[in-house]
């Protein structure tokens, strides 16, 4: 495929993005609203494009199992899921991460059952916050077509060995037909060259995986995990450097936009991002001093970026994608609070829950987040959260 | 492949894949079972195993007792993770990532691992036809929690969760069939063995190794510790339960069924039953009804067997 701009679903262009990846195996089971990567992606092998194994498994656990065995022999391995399937998967989520298994997946997020709804929401990817994945978030197609590709990159680095979520919000983004730029296949093997696990599963050369850790041994094994994680965030930022070197479009972990000079911000993670610019506009022509910080990068949280942006500001206002039942707040809010806690120079917090189950949030509401987030600070009501948009 | 003739430890290969040094309970049959599953099938191997007794009595980080690649990732689910390990290597191999070689992918798991909490991945796998063994050792309970019943605990036998008490008979349910749950899945080779069978359990090993496409050998393994019987009375009731055509040997080669072993003078259940303490709750009348049934089972075999 040549370098090219072409009007595609989402989801079509990321599955595109995973065959000039050349991954080797593709492990699914259907969820709404993953579907049309998984369904492209099958056609993409059906049709001999992509010389890979399309293994049609049985549930999502084994959707998970399946990447592990094939990750663990040094194959290039892709799978994708939402919402009740990340949930079934989440037993061998964890474990993929803590074998150090370089799998990615496309994460459709979708709200949690029950009640039953396939509409997006950050319900599903919050349960996994922490285990052990690398987790970028992503708010149009063009990023979610970019970040394929730098997510291999990441997870096969061999001082990384993760595995990578590129978190994309369902329907909100996976099902919007978008302007793409899709790159030159050249490009990509360059970027993406093949991947040589170094202790892949072969007779050649007999390792011994997944052994079990008695008490003397986890402690040691979790630190290891932890300094995984946090030790990635270099070759995280150097993937998307040079990503960004020979396409021109670069990426970081805590983007900002009109923040500069502003004096309150409202923090989206995802596809909220795009809203979010918009009504900053118009608000900044009528004067408000307000701008937007998106978190691109959620694990490893990226602490010294996150401060740099917002040290200094008067308030934030969160948008959180998700509820922690009888918590202080949306999972977003309590880490922000959390990493400018009796920082100098620390914003207050205002924390907004919206869109649950994808529930719209207009430009309108926008505004209002915006400008009742900005009286709240004003006035010190700073505890908690608010639901928005709660009827009745 | 030869029939062996003769039982001659001769005749077997000396290497050991699955080495000594691991923590099985004295008198341990199913250890001896992945030890000869493992001389059948050679260093050509990967192993995904289960957790269960099998995996925690042979890799307690740092230490292993595989010689071949081995990978543990969790209970319910080696026959996925085998069939992943399968796609990956016959994609790489496929596309010049890696050299072509005959490799064996074998998944392996307990009765538990198998009948009850993998069943949905084991048949998935099955199904997709990977090339693939899946070796199920069954010792009749969750030994390594402490012997809780499972679906191939056997009618009667008293187990930690399905204890004998004055309003209870132990187990009342049947044993789960596995072998004919797999041959249901129309894989080209299911085989039952038995590791006081050492030679036709290796050799069934070695037929579903060089069988293309999935295959399922369900090996009766016999636990002193669950069973209540002398760590050295292991092998003798293995035998037992063959004899007694309680765990009959046969296979099933597309379909065809063919016993392997016809006991020379069949043996009443109770001998089999009598001195295993999970049974030494049962009246005669249970004994008998359990007799009923094992020569129901034991028939709709043989008339299988003797279709062909």
């Amino acid at each position: 495929m040549g370098k090219v701009r072409k009007g595609v679903e989402v989801s079509i262009a990321m599955a595109d993005a995973v065959a000039q990846a050349d991954v080797d195996v593709i492990a699914a089971y259907p969820i709404t609203p993953q579907t049309h990567i998984v369904e492209h992606l099958a056609d993409i092998v059906a049709n001999g494009e992509l010389d890979a194994e399309f293994v049609p498994v049985d549930s999502e656990h084994s959707a998970m199992s399946v990447c592990c065995g094939s990750a663990a022999v040094g194959a290039r391995t892709f799978t994708s899921t939402s919402s009740q399937g990340l949930a079934l998967m989440s037993e061998i989520f964890f474990i993929s991460a803590a074998m150090r298994l370089p799998i990615v997946m496309a994460l459709a997020n979708r709200s949690l059952s029950s009640p039953l709804s396939i509409w997006n929401d950050h319900g599903d990817v919050m349960m996994v916050r922490d285990a052990g994945w690398i987790h970028v978030f992503v708010e149009n197609g063009q990023e979610s077509y970019d970040n394929v590709f730098c997510a291999f990159r990441m997870a096969e680095d061999p001082n990384v060995m993760l595995p990578v979520a590129v978190n994309l919000d369902g329907f909100i983004l996976t099902h919007m037909i978008e302007p793409v730029e899709y790159e030159d296949d050249e490009l990509i093997r360059q970027y993406l060259p093949e991947f040589k696990m170094k202790h892949a599963l072969h007779p050649d050369k007999p390792v011994s995986m997944g052994c079990f850790g008695m008490p003397e041994i986890y402690t040691e094994t979790q630190m290891h995990r932890e300094d995984g994680v946090t030790n990635s965030y270099p070759h995280i930022l150097k993937a998307w450097e040079e990503w960004g070197k020979l396409t021109g479009r670069y990426y970081h972990p805590i983007e900002t936009y009109r923040a500069d000079d502003a004096e309150y911000c409202i923090v989206t993670m995802g596809s909220y991002g795009e809203t979010a610019m918009e009504v900053v506009d118009a608000l900044r022509e009528e004067g408000e001093k307000v701008g937007v910080v998106k978190i691109r990068l959620w694990r490893p949280f990226p602490f010294d970026e996150f401060r740099r942006a917002v040290l200094g500001k008067k308030s934030l206002i969160v948008i959180d994608r998700a509820l922690s039942f009888g918590g202080p707040g949306g999972p977003v809010a309590l880490e922000l609070r959390s990493a400018l806690y009796k920082k100098e120079g620390a914003p207050t917090i205002v924390n907004y829950i919206a869109g649950l189950a994808g529930r719209d949030v207009s430009r309108k509401d926008f505004r209002h987040i915006i400008l009742e987030g900005k009286e709240k600070a004003a006035s010190g009501d700073t505890e908690g959260f608010t639901l928005y948009g709660l009827r009745g | 492949m030869d029939r062996f003739s003769v039982f001659s430890a001769r005749l077997v290969d000396k290497s050991e894949n699955f080495t000594s040094g691991h923590r099985a309970c004295q008198g341990c049959a199913e250890a001896l079972a992945v030890r000869l599953v493992m001389k059948a099938l050679g260093r050509d191997t990967i192993v995904a195993m289960s957790t269960g007794c099998m995996e925690i009595i042979s890799s307690p980080l740092p230490l292993t007792s595989w010689k071949v690649p081995w990978i543990h990732n969790a209970f319910e689910n080696s026959a996925a993770v085998i069939s992943g390990c399968e796609s990956g290597m016959k994609a790489m191999m496929r596309k010049g990532k890696l050299p072509a070689k005959k490799i064996n992918f074998v998944g392996m798991g307990g009765d538990g691992a198998t009948a009850d909490i993998g069943m949905g991945a084991l048949s998935g796998a099955l199904e997709r036809g990977h090339d693939m063994i899946y070796v199920c050792y069954d010792n009749e309970a969750y030994m390594n929690t402490g012997i809780q019943r499972s679906s191939s605990t056997p009618f009667g036998a008293s187990t930690t969760t399905s204890p004998a008490g004055k309003a209870s008979m132990g187990q009342h349910t049947r044993k789960k069939n596995m072998a004919q749950i797999a041959v249901a899945h129309n894989i080209p080779y299911v085989a039952t063995a038995c590791s006081s069978f050492p030679f036709d359990l290796m050799e069934k090993v070695k037929r579903a190794s060089e069988t293309p496409g999935a295959a399922y050998v369900h090996i009766l393994s016999v636990c002193p510790t669950g069973w209540r019987i002398q760590p050295h009375d292991a092998i003798k009731y293995g035998r037992l339960a063959v004899d007694a055509c309680v765990f009959p040997l046969y296979e099933v080669v597309n379909g065809k069924y063919s016993l392997t072993y016809r006991p020379q003078r069949i043996i009443p259940v109770k001998e089999y039953l009598g001195g295993q303490g999970r049974f030494r709750h049962l009246t005669e009348k249970q004994v008998e009804q359990i007799q009923a049934f094992v020569d129901t089972d034991y028939q709709k075999i043989v008339k299988l067997s003797d279709e062909v």
